[in-house]
């Protein structure tokens, strides 16, 4: 027998955690496969590529004996799909091996850079969020005009121009010429006597000291990096609200709104947008995830020590204990963006609470 | 008019941007840097380690040089000499087997710890117990971890004796404990650090224990070191407080920063970004020739490089006056010996330059008139990517087809070493300040076989010499440095025109340094770039 449900709205809230638990359970699938599968990609293309990587690791100029017993240590001369059950023995546990270049477990090395580019990766993203959402919106609802053109001309600047280039031209121009901001780097020398990074949060790190003038210095440093992520990020948002925005106001519950006398402000911002949100998620989230993976040119101009310009470097000296780490952390990064987004949807659109 | 039509939130917005951009505009421009301090721009991301039994990297031999001491030293001003450092005094037995040293009086640490013979030996037991990449500069003189505590003990507090296991040349044994990983480190202040036998390794990876005119005092990954003048050092004290190394690794950035006055020194300068600093009035340049030199060679496995007058013909199918003024301009200059400038038995002659008929000539007399097809393996970067396809054009004069196969640099190292290429290009660097780190390199093969493991780069391209590889052996024992010094010219004049080695150039550092700098100078090696002499 079973006791019927008494409260409704009980019911409907146990109804939308099992809903959350089947979405979570089914993305923690999928997200171990497509692991497993990024860690064999990764792992063949690191083993098949003709570098001895005894000799990464030991260098040109070590005794054989010395390259031999590296050789066995890291298990090279077994067959590889043993290697591979080894590696992931390792990961497992927790154990992506130690990074050739540095010495480091890799695991220590991504702490050390993950902060840096997540702090730049958060505040450009924000940057991209702010400007490019309204610029969309306005774009979308003066189609055609003046606005529309300017927005339609950012985004394509933001998709060819080089970054590199708009980056090396942002520090002439602010920094050399306007002395707006300073220059490359994340702080200013005169703070390492009284600046200590605690998180890698260098922003954040500054709060916690309650040290202002070192915040403002930082600000002045991660500003000009960051507008240049927001700048690409919004080019991209904007473009990408703009059209979901064309298709939202051409639906029919905007032609019933306008008859019910709704104002026109009322509709584009409340209605439209709020729907027209729900995709929007996943494409801010995307363009986060892909911030964070490091943008390895913008690091290199700013000198900002980020994963990107640290995967960079470990791929150009075979370190593929660096690399494989670094992907792996990249993938879940992805997949843990991706299921806040899917999260963040349930969270916008009610239809998704029912089944 | 378009204001009064959007949603209040919206407008909110904007002001907040407006906001924002007037907190940007209003952050000042940034002063120079603090005059108590020296800020140097420096691609330093090859830093792994701070500990000198392990560290091999260019970088960390700059900051050693500034902050370890060492039983002797290079002489800057003549670096084909040595000068004492903490010994006062040393002899050398008449066997050519035992060093003994005197230190100086009251030596300090930078902790204040006494610096005694004690810590000249634990350091020399603690590199060869280690054994990291650097411990063969020292373990070729016979060290092994079960005979160091014998060969190189503290008799008494000042008196240090080294025992090698061969009658070395002594400038052969001096020059190697110049070497970043003769440092002498702080016994009683590591032993607090150990952790499982390491000799305090995992700590002095990010510690410091040495006793130079500068300290280190912070080690930041990709990001800073920060130097700090040590009052403990025995000599005269630094000028400076500190000295910051900022990690900058883009050329035109480090220009910015120099140009604005926010660093003092750039160091990795591209030449057209150090064409353009020297236009500024602010800004001057210093220079030095280092120990990397570039060459390509030839594999002796390929039938047709094997043959004598083809070796010969190839020097005469390069370029050089051009690679010289287009492709390695301010970063090197031509130079076609085996041994830098400034080391010891150092030889300059330059007998190649591009000659194209002579050239035929020789490849004529080879049986080969109408040439022949080669590849090269050749690294993707610059200026050796530029100088393959220099190469290759002035081959082509001749009839010599040159192909050219790209490759990251270990995958070229890989097939190098495997002694699979035709030709390869690349760079040799010293790995010690003695004429030997390249003379055995370059001129000595003991074994030629395949599964020879003295991979020589002589070896590597089958060069099979039993007689020069005596030679070079010989002149390691040399006694008498004006004697070892004619024994390695020899030896360059020997190969010049048979060696497999077609050598191109010598490479140049180049700072960019503000005006109000004094005193910089870069020395002939990595590790003398000296910058606790310098002023402001």
């Amino acid at each position: 027998m079973t006791i019927p449900d008494i409260n409704p709205g009980s019911g409907r809230s146990g109804a939308w955690a099992s809903t959350f638990a089947w979405a979570l359970g089914r993305f923690l699938l999928i997200g171990a496969i497509t692991f497993l599968g990024l860690l064999a990609v990764t792992f063949f293309i690191g083993r098949v590529i003709p570098i001895d990587p005894a000799i990464a690791i030991v260098g040109d100029r070590a005794p054989a004996h010395v390259v031999e017993r590296v050789r066995e240590e890291l298990g090279l001369n077994l067959p590889l799909y043993q290697q591979f059950v080894l590696y992931v023995k390792g990961v497992l546990q927790g154990d992506f091996g130690n990074s050739v270049l540095t010495t480091n477990p890799v695991m220590a090395d991504i702490r050390r850079v993950f902060p840096a580019t997540m702090e730049l990766a958060t505040f450009g993203t924000l940057i991209g969020a702010v400007f490019g959402i309204p610029l969309g919106v306005l774009a979308a609802v003066k189609r055609g005009s003046l606005i529309d053109q300017i927005v339609r001309i950012i985004g394509l600047i933001g998709y060819s121009v080089p970054i590199f280039w708009l980056g090396l031209l942002g520090l002439l121009l602010f920094y050399a010429k306007l002395g707006w901001t300073s220059g490359p780097g994340r702080i200013d020398v005169v703070y390492e006597y009284t600046f200590t990074p605690i998180t890698g949060f260098y922003l954040l790190d500054a709060i916690l000291q309650n040290n202002w003038d070192a915040f403002r210095n930082i600000f002045s440093f991660i500003i000009l990096p960051a507008s240049l992520l927001g700048y690409f990020s919004l080019a991209y948002i904007s473009r990408m609200t703009r059209s979901f925005m064309l298709n939202e106001l051409e639906q029919e519950y905007v032609i019933t709104a306008r008859a019910k006398g709704l104002s026109e402000t009322r509709i584009i911002w409340a209605h439209a947008l709020r729907n027209a949100a729900v995709p929007l998620v996943t494409v801010i989230a995307l363009s986060y995830a892909g911030l964070l993976e490091g943008s390895v040119l913008t690091e290199t101009v700013f000198s900002w020590p980020g994963l990107g310009s640290y995967i960079t470097n470990s791929l150009q000296n075979a370190d593929m204990n660096a690399v494989l780490g670094g992907t792996i952390v990249i993938g879940a990064v992805f997949i843990a963006v991706n299921l806040l987004s899917d999260l963040l949807y349930r969270a916008l659109d009610p239809r998704t609470r029912k089944r | 008019m378009f204001m009064q039509r959007i949603n209040p939130k919206f407008r909110l917005m904007l002001s907040g941007a407006a906001l924002s951009a007037l907190v940007f505009s209003s952050i000042p421009a940034l002063a120079e840097t603090p005059p108590d301090t020296l800020v140097e721009a420096f691609a330093i991301d090859d830093v792994i380690t701070l500990d000198p039994a392990e560290a091999f990297e260019l970088t960390m031999g700059e900051i050693n040089g500034n902050t370890y001491d060492k039983l002797v030293r290079l002489d800057v001003n003549d670096p084909s000499k040595i000068v004492a450092d903490l010994a006062e005094s040393w002899t050398v037995s008449d066997d050519g087997l035992t060093y003994t040293f005197k230190l100086k009086q009251g030596l300090k640490f930078a902790s204040g710890n006494p610096l005694t013979a004690e810590d000249v030996a634990y350091s020399f037991e603690r590199a060869i117990k280690l054994d990291k990449s650097p411990a063969f500069i020292l373990t070729q003189f016979g060290l092994k971890p079960d005979n160091v505590a014998e060969k190189a003990k503290a008799t008494d507090p000042s008196t240090f004796v080294f025992t090698v296991d061969q009658a070395y040349a002594p400038s052969f044994v001096l020059n190697c404990l110049t070497s970043t990983v003769a440092s002498v480190v702080d016994k009683k202040l590591i032993l607090e650090h150990v952790v499982n036998d390491d000799f305090g390794n995992a700590w002095m990876k990010t510690a410091y224990a040495g006793s130079g005119p500068m300290k280190i005092r912070d080690w930041r990954a990709n990001e800073i070191i920060v130097l700090e003048r040590n009052d403990n050092y025995y000599g005269e004290k630094a000028p400076l407080t500190r000295v910051i190394y900022r990690h900058v690794k883009e050329s035109a950035a480090q220009r910015l920063l120099l140009e604005k006055g926010d660093i003092d020194i750039a160091r990795n300068l591209e030449p057209n970004d150090l064409e353009q600093v020297t236009k500024n009035s602010d800004i001057t340049t210093v220079s030095a020739p280092k120990g990397t030199i570039y060459y390509f060679s030839l594999n002796q496995k390929n039938e047709n490089l094997a043959k004598p007058e083809v070796r010969q013909a190839l020097k005469y199918l390069v370029d050089y006056d051009a690679i010289g003024e287009k492709l390695i301009k301010g970063i090197g200059e031509i130079h076609q010996t085996f041994l830098p400038k400034n080391i010891l038995g150092q030889l300059d002659e330059k007998p190649f330059k591009l000659d194209v008929a002579k050239a035929k000539e020789l490849l004529e007399k080879a049986g080969l008139k109408d040439g022949f097809t080669v590849t090269m393996d050749v690294r993707n970067n610059q200026p050796v990517t530029g100088i393959a396809e220099s190469v290759q054009q002035s081959f082509a004069q001749a009839g010599v087809k040159l192909e050219i196969i790209p490759g990251d640099g270990k995958q070229t190292l890989t097939k190098f070493r495997a002694r699979t290429h035709d030709m390869y290009i690349g760079q040799w660097g010293v790995d010690y300040w003695d004429p030997h780190s390249n003379a055995e390199t370059f001129t000595s093969n003991p074994d030629n076989a395949d599964t020879g493991t003295n991979k020589t780069l002589a070896w590597r391209n089958a060069w099979d010499v039993p007689e020069l590889t005596k030679e070079t052996r010989q002149a390691l024992l040399e006694r008498d440095p004006e004697k070892r010094a004619t024994m390695y010219q020899d030896l360059q004049r020997k190969v010049l025109e048979t060696s497999p080695f077609v050598m191109l150039f010598q490479q140049i550092e180049v700072a960019g340094v503000r005006a109000n700098v004094k005193n910089l100078k870069l020395g002939p090696s990595f590790d003398t770039n000296y910058v606790f002499n310098v002023s402001k």
